[in-house]
């Protein structure tokens, strides 16, 4: 065993105490443990380990399971370029590119010096001010060379990020549509008070006449879940939001986080209330760590003001109180049973349902998980009541929904429509122009074609968890796909087989297409794969990682075919290209050098 | 009177809490599995035991009977399915089974010869999984691991040790052993422990017993998987 300096024990012991030993507290542990030294060396794997009284190879499970965290050393300076495809519309490979060249590194790997590595990441919520990048978990927009170039030089002089320009970290708000949530001046704690005045079960029976359904994506009702939880055995009980936001082109929640924390803060309150839950937690994506400081301040604030702790209002009994819990880069946790794993401190696999969380959720207990959005909403139903709330939007989807819009259009950003406004009508909204297709809910979500814009945002139309790409009439749809199997390759947690593997040959198909090698019959395959994705997987990722292959290909089937070779199977190994190196090698590059592999090089 | 459901128009009969694959196999139906245990509870990660009950489809393991439910689990479909997640288990590792010693004991071939799985069907990963020879009494193959924890949880459950543990994500997700070097050697690990004798392919081989019963006289060459799970659910 290697042997830590005393240094380092004495930080990670420090670590360990401020979360009292607790083993549910080991992912956050780790985040914290990895400031030391950027990376978590072996020892102090094994330190944790044993404080923790955990087995050392659960602990290496858990480290290995988000992107975050490092086993091995990264760069001083760790940069990630978000690789959303909205990012890769503006630009991000070319600068990725550039930053390295000027670095003389190459991505993905470290720097000889230990300086710098740069890679690239998923999506980092940016798409609004993007090309993004995290650069030590902070986050910048707008890069452009010129930014580059200075990076590149801050780099260089080994500049501390403290140090580095403000207005790098300047994340906008982009707000370009308010409606009753994003129009809301409320005080904190009204809503509340509200609440309590209506007793428990008074409020949650306004709760059900709003016909509240959740934001997150699977659009269940609110007041459905919060009764579950409610009537279930079991105590403490647990109210958890859900601020994962991970579906490459959402940053809805970012918004809701950075310049309505006391509207989520208050929801999860709200939901304690209903529920008779006494312990709270925001899940908060690791890509958003920046938030941190900001929303602590407002959990102090509402502490100082009686929002939080026990007796909250004057309630005996209503006692609630909220931590924050980091991820680290992994999509998978935003789905609830995953996310419930993660706070326990465990690898992010999402467990067999039911039991649901509602009746068996943190710890065992009954958890509520809702959406950032959803909690917010709630605020309103406090205050105007549930009918009122009820009478806005659709007759399946009651008050409005935030979309997170980018790609295409003149005004990316935040929009708050009421349910039902279609497709056309945000288009035209936010400036874009020959639009070709619209990728609705994200990665997961849906892809429509110009003959379908008439179609309405709304749980019996378009559902949405809230993103919205646009991509105009210069933009291949087969590149959008491609991106997405990518992201959902590896995004995989690897759990079950069809996703674990599926996912993989999927994007092996794709890239295989790409490179100009695809055949009649790899379409076949794709088809296949998508109908045993769907079918058989563990969760909704393996399950909607087809989709975006599923609908382009039904929808804008040219761009596939145009990159098919004319013969009924090819192989994925060009035999050609394995024959580069040699020909670098021999200097030749004659006919005699090259092998014919396409039907097509010989007409 | 007991509950009872259809399993591809069969009547099953069935305890409450009875998932739908110890029903089935109990009245002489076999559905498959590799990941599924009877002295654990249920995993659910390997998918074989994939049925369509009441039109979705679910892992029967994981999935309590419901009286009156029609369950299609031996049709073109599912058995397709079922073909194409044993490719997908043989294409993510190394396997080659004639030098395998574990061959013929081996659940995942055995399952390949019942399913008619004659193809690879997709492209090879071949991943880099390097062999762990460093205990004395028992050898580590990670090129055949299928994932299916049965070591990870029969170390921590019944052995008491927690030897084995998954680390990484996705196609990237892989066993370690519970000892900073990462060899098997270096931890509490025994050839007497139940982990030992629990790998359903050939990862966790006993040194020494290898070839012990000669290939044709093995598990799978004297009888089919299916008739050596339902022997024993019966
Ligand atoms: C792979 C996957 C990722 C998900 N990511 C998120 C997420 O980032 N945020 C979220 O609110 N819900 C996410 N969900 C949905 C959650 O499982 C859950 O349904 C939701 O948080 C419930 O909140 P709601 O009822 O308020 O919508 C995800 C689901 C899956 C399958
Ligand atoms: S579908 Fe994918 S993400 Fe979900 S459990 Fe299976 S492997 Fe994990
Ligand atoms: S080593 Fe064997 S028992 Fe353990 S997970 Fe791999 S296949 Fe399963």
């Amino acid at each position: 065993m290697s042997v830590l300096p005393s240094s380092v024990v004495a930080s990670l012991d420090d670590i360990l105490l401020r979360h009292r030993h607790q083993a549910t507290e080991l992912l956050q542990i780790l985040i914290q443990a990895q400031q030391i030294e950027g990376w978590l060396p072996a020892a102090t794997l094994t330190h944790i380990a044993a404080a923790l009284g955990l087995p050392r190879a659960r602990v290496e499970g858990v480290a290995g399971f988000y992107s975050f965290l490092y086993t091995q050393p990264v760069g001083r300076y760790r940069v990630l370029f978000s690789d959303n495809i909205t990012d890769r519309m503006l630009g991000n490979a070319e600068l990725l590119d550039a930053l390295c060249r000027k670095l003389w590194i190459e991505p993905g790997h470290l720097s000889e010096d230990g300086l710098v590595s740069v890679t690239t990441t998923s999506c980092t919520g940016l798409c609004d001010q993007g090309p993004a990048m995290l650069v030590n978990g902070r986050a910048i927009g707008q890069l452009s060379h010129r930014r580059i170039n200075e990076i590149a030089e801050l780099i260089r002089q080994q500049r501390p990020l403290e140090l580095w320009p403000a207005e790098y970290f300047q994340i906008d708000d982009n707000i370009r549509r308010r409606d009753a949530l994003l129009g809301l001046d409320m005080p904190p704690g009204a809503a509340l008070q509200a609440a309590v005045a209506r007793g428990r079960d008074g409020w949650l029976a306004e709760m059900q006449a709003s016909n509240l359904r959740g934001r997150g994506g699977a659009g269940f009702a609110t007041a459905v879940k919060w009764a579950s939880a409610k009537n279930a055995p079991g105590a403490p009980k647990v109210i958890v939001c859900n601020a994962d936001e991970g579906e490459p082109g959402t940053f809805k929640d970012r918004v809701l986080l950075n310049s309505f924390a006391d509207l989520v803060f208050e929801g999860m309150s709200l939901a304690a209330w209903a529920v008779g839950a006494s312990q709270g937690f925001l899940y908060l994506r690791g890509e958003y760590r920046y938030l941190l400081p900001q929303l602590e301040a407002v959990l102090a604030r509402r502490r100082a003001a009686g929002l939080l702790g026990t007796g909250i209002l004057g309630q005996a009994g209503f006692d609630f109180d909220i931590a924050i819990h980091l991820g680290a880069g992994a999509y998978v946790c935003g789905e609830e049973s995953a996310l419930i794993e993660s706070l326990e401190g465990k690898r992010g696999t999402p467990r067999i349902r039911p039991p649901f969380p509602v009746t068996k959720g943190y710890l065992g207990r009954p958890t509520v998980v809702n959406n950032v959005e959803t909690l917010a909403k709630t605020c309103l139903i406090a205050l105007g009541g549930g009918e009122a709330f009820a009478a806005t939007g659709t007759a399946q989807s009651a008050g409005t929904k935030l979309l997170s819009i980018s790609g295409d259009c003149a005004m990316p950003g935040i929009y708050e429509y009421p349910f039902g406004v279609p497709i056309s009508r945000v288009l035209e909204d936010c400036g874009a122009s020959d639009t070709q297709a619209v990728q609705v809910g994200g990665a997961s979500g849906i892809c429509l074609a110009g003959y379908e814009f008439h179609r309405r945002i709304a749980y019996e139309d378009v559902p949405t968890a809230g993103a919205f790409m646009i991509f105009d009439g210069t933009r291949d749809l087969f590149d959008v796909a491609r991106a997405f199997v990518h992201f959902f390759a590896h995004e995989s947690c690897g759990f079950c087989t069809p996703c674990r593997v599926g996912t993989s040959l999927l994007k092996g198909f794709m890239d295989k297409l790409a490179d100009g090698h695809g055949a009649q019959a790899d379409l076949a395959d794709i088809d296949w794969l998508d109908r045993l994705l769907k079918n058989a997987s563990h969760c909704g990722l393996g399950s909607a990682a087809p989709n975006p292959v599923i609908d382009t290909l039904q929808k804008f089937r040219p761009a596939y075919e145009r990159r098919l070779v004319s013969l009924d199977f090819e192989p994925a190994f060009d035999l050609d290209a394995a024959l580069a190196e040699a020909r670098q090698l021999t200097g030749r590059d004659d006919s005699g050098a090259h092998l014919k592999t396409h039907e097509e090089d010989e007409k | 009177m007991t509950k009872q459901f259809l399993l591809d128009g069969q009547p099953v009969p069935f305890d409450d809490g009875q998932t739908i694959l110890e029903a089935a196999r109990k009245a002489g139906h076999y559905i498959p599995s590799l990941c599924w245990h009877k002295d654990f509870p249920p995993h659910g990660s390997c998918k074989l035991c994939v049925v369509k009950a009441a039109g979705r489809h679910v892992s029967a393991c994981a999935t309590p009977a419901k009286e009156g439910w029609e369950v299609e689990s031996n049709t073109p479909e599912i058995n397709g399915e079922r073909r194409g997640l044993l490719q997908m288990l043989f294409v993510e590792g190394n396997h080659f089974c004639p030098s395998c010693e574990k061959s013929g004991n081996c659940e995942l071939q055995a399952l390949a010869y019942e399913y008619e799985v004659l193809t690879p069907r997709f492209r090879h990963f071949f991943p880099d999984r390097p062999v762990d020879a460093s205990h004395p009494d028992v050898l580590l193959d990670f090129n055949r691991c299928i994932f299916c924890e049965l070591c990870v949880r029969a170390s921590r459950e019944i052995d008491g040790k927690s030897v084995f543990a998954l680390t990484g994500r996705g196609i990237g997700k892989h066993l370690v052993v519970n000892a900073e070097s990462g060899q098997l050697g270096d931890t509490d690990f025994s050839a007497t422990d139940a982990a030992a004798h629990i790998c359903p392919v050939g990862v966790i081989l006993p040194k020494g017993t290898g070839f012990a019963v000669p290939i044709g006289e093995r598990s799978f060459d004297v009888a089919t998987i299916r008739s050596k799970t339902l022997k024993e659910s019966s």
